[in-house]
């Protein structure tokens, strides 16, 4: 591997890592702080990408389309933690995982019977359409670019909100003991609402940005889904900061895994897991 | 006569089949003291929990303020001035010192802000010279310091303390009873449950003792400390 392509690579496993931590992040803390398996979130990242595809196609710009797409999925996000998830905190794993597998199922089916089981692809704003060259053959992307630094300004803006806010303090206390945090006064259930409709809105925001270059697809959620679980397992339930760093390890392992060997590149991320888990069975960073 | 804080009437709770509580009733007035006690498994901390909502009682009715908050979240019982100091402490180890206080900073119900960030830093100086570090980082005593400072953060009108001397040096112990007899000076009404008797019943004007879930005598607390007999019959191990 020449070095232009060694680069390229590595920005690729940036660029992959920091999106998938945008999906990760509200896995870990829905799942951290409320205790819920949530099987449908990966569904947001594919509601975003549909959200992308049908608002570019009416309004001619993905820049429209994030700023009427973001609202619209933490709207989404509350009304559904309000009608289905906040029903959801006292029971089992079992019933958790029933009702988000039984979503991901209602989710596909609104998806084909509103949009259809068509491929569709989204232009890239075009702005950002150039690519840099690196070498006589080799160029890479604006756009991939633009999507690491808005991941890596968003992954900044939330460890901020986390470690520097009262919001922040709330969730982090809300994670150790709900009931003393609203004997505190504090609205448990509202901190709860915010938190599960921000992880909506960075999973359907990583849709969005993701549609211009994987296109748009029936079940594309799914995949995310259980790549987002690995990494909030290896990174610590819980832990936004265990995410980010086992998003960024994911996205490294898997890109240099396909071009390194392809024939065993489906596998390489889940023997990083179990290697991790091994090691470090709570995850490299633990709950907190 | 001062105005009513909090008040519960025929209080009866449950944990699955078995009857804790046996239609309590309680009151505790603006400022007031009371000393709750009885021994393990009477159901003091059920008291507690039932009045805050934190476990929901079967019958019974309870009011704040003179509005019913029966059904009420804890949250909204908290908001209206009450303040609780759980058994075991319930800090939050993975903030910091001073975040655990600053998360629960608020003004009182009548809008005062008496108790700030500064003043809880003079009443417990120790809780100064920690103020970065973990809550995981504390010893028991300085725990049980930042729970109550924690709770005075949200600027109470009643004070809950649930065994707060419990398993602390009695040195230290010493110095949290400094600082709650400080803190009822303030106006601030208390309740304390808590396993030394001379120690709560100086502090407190009114003793409650209960008995299986039911009371079985509310009155003035010297007339507990003045009669062994008393404490014998319901408090001797």
């Amino acid at each position: 591997m020449d070095f232009a392509s060694f680069l390229i690579q590595t920005l690729n496993s940036l660029q992959y890592g920091l999106l998938l931590f945008l999906v990760a992040s509200g896995l870990t803390l829905v799942f951290g702080i409320m205790g819920i398996i949530n099987l449908a979130h990966g569904s947001f990242y594919m509601i975003g990408a549909y959200l992308a595809f049908v608002l570019t196609s009416a309004t001619g710009s993905l820049f429209a389309a994030l700023a009427l797409g973001i609202p619209l999925a933490l709207a989404f996000g509350a009304l559904l933690e309000w009608a289905l998830f906040s029903h959801l905190y006292k029971r089992d794993h079992l019933e958790q995982v029933l009702l988000t597998y039984g979503l991901i199922l209602i989710f596909e089916e609104l998806r084909s019977l509103l949009v259809g089981d068509d491929v569709h692809g989204v232009d890239i704003p075009a702005i950002f359409s150039a690519s840099i060259p690196l070498s006589d053959v080799l160029s890479y992307p604006v756009y991939r670019l633009v999507i690491s630094v808005v991941c890596i300004v968003l992954a900044v803006a939330l460890y901020f909100v986390i470690q520097r806010t009262r919001l922040g303090m709330m969730i982090r206390a809300g994670n150790h003991d709900r009931v003393m945090v609203e004997a505190l006064g504090i609205n448990i259930n509202m901190i709860y609402r915010v938190v599960f409709a921000l992880g909506v809105a960075l999973a359907a925001l990583a849709g969005m940005l993701a549609a211009p270059i994987s296109s748009v697809f029936p079940n594309m959620g799914s995949h995310v889904l259980i790549i987002s679980f690995v990494i909030v397992v290896i990174g610590g339930i819980g832990s936004v900061w265990g995410a980010l760093v086992a998003a960024l390890i994911i996205g490294f392992v898997d890109t240099f895994g396909k071009v390194l060997i392809p024939e065993l590149s489906g596998m390489v991320v889940y023997v990083v897991m179990a290697v991790v888990l091994l090691w470090r069975p709570e995850g490299i960073f633990k709950k907190g | 006569m001062s105005k009513m804080l909090l008040e519960a009437k025929e209080l009866h709770t449950y944990y699955g089949a078995s009857h804790i509580l046996h239609g309590i009733d309680f009151h505790i007035r603006q400022g007031e003291g009371i000393a709750l006690m009885g021994r393990n498994g009477m159901g003091k901390t059920t008291l507690i929990k039932s009045l805050l909502g934190i476990v929901r009682p079967r019958h019974g009715r309870v009011m704040v303020c003179g509005d019913d908050f029966t059904k009420a979240p804890t949250y909204r019982i908290a908001q209206r001035g009450i303040a609780y100091v759980p058994e075991g402490r319930g800090i939050f180890p993975n903030l910091s010192v001073r975040e655990n206080l600053q998360m629960a900073a608020r003004a009182g119900v009548d809008g005062q802000r008496e108790w700030t960030f500064e003043r809880v830093m003079a009443t417990f100086p120790r809780l100064g010279e920690r103020i970065n570090n973990g809550g995981w980082q504390l010893s028991g005593g300085e725990q049980q310091m930042l729970t109550i400072g924690r709770a005075l953060m949200t600027n109470p009108d009643l004070l809950i303390l649930d065994e707060a001397t419990e398993g602390l040096a009695p040195l230290i112990a010493l110095e949290i009873w400094r600082i709650v007899k400080e803190i009822r000076k303030t106006g601030i009404a208390t309740m304390i449950v808590d396993k030394n008797h001379s120690a709560v019943t100086s502090i407190c004007d009114r003793a409650m003792i209960l008995v299986k879930g039911e009371v079985v005598f509310d009155g003035d607390s010297e007339t507990v400390r003045d009669n062994p007999e008393l404490i014998q019959k319901y408090l001797g191990v």
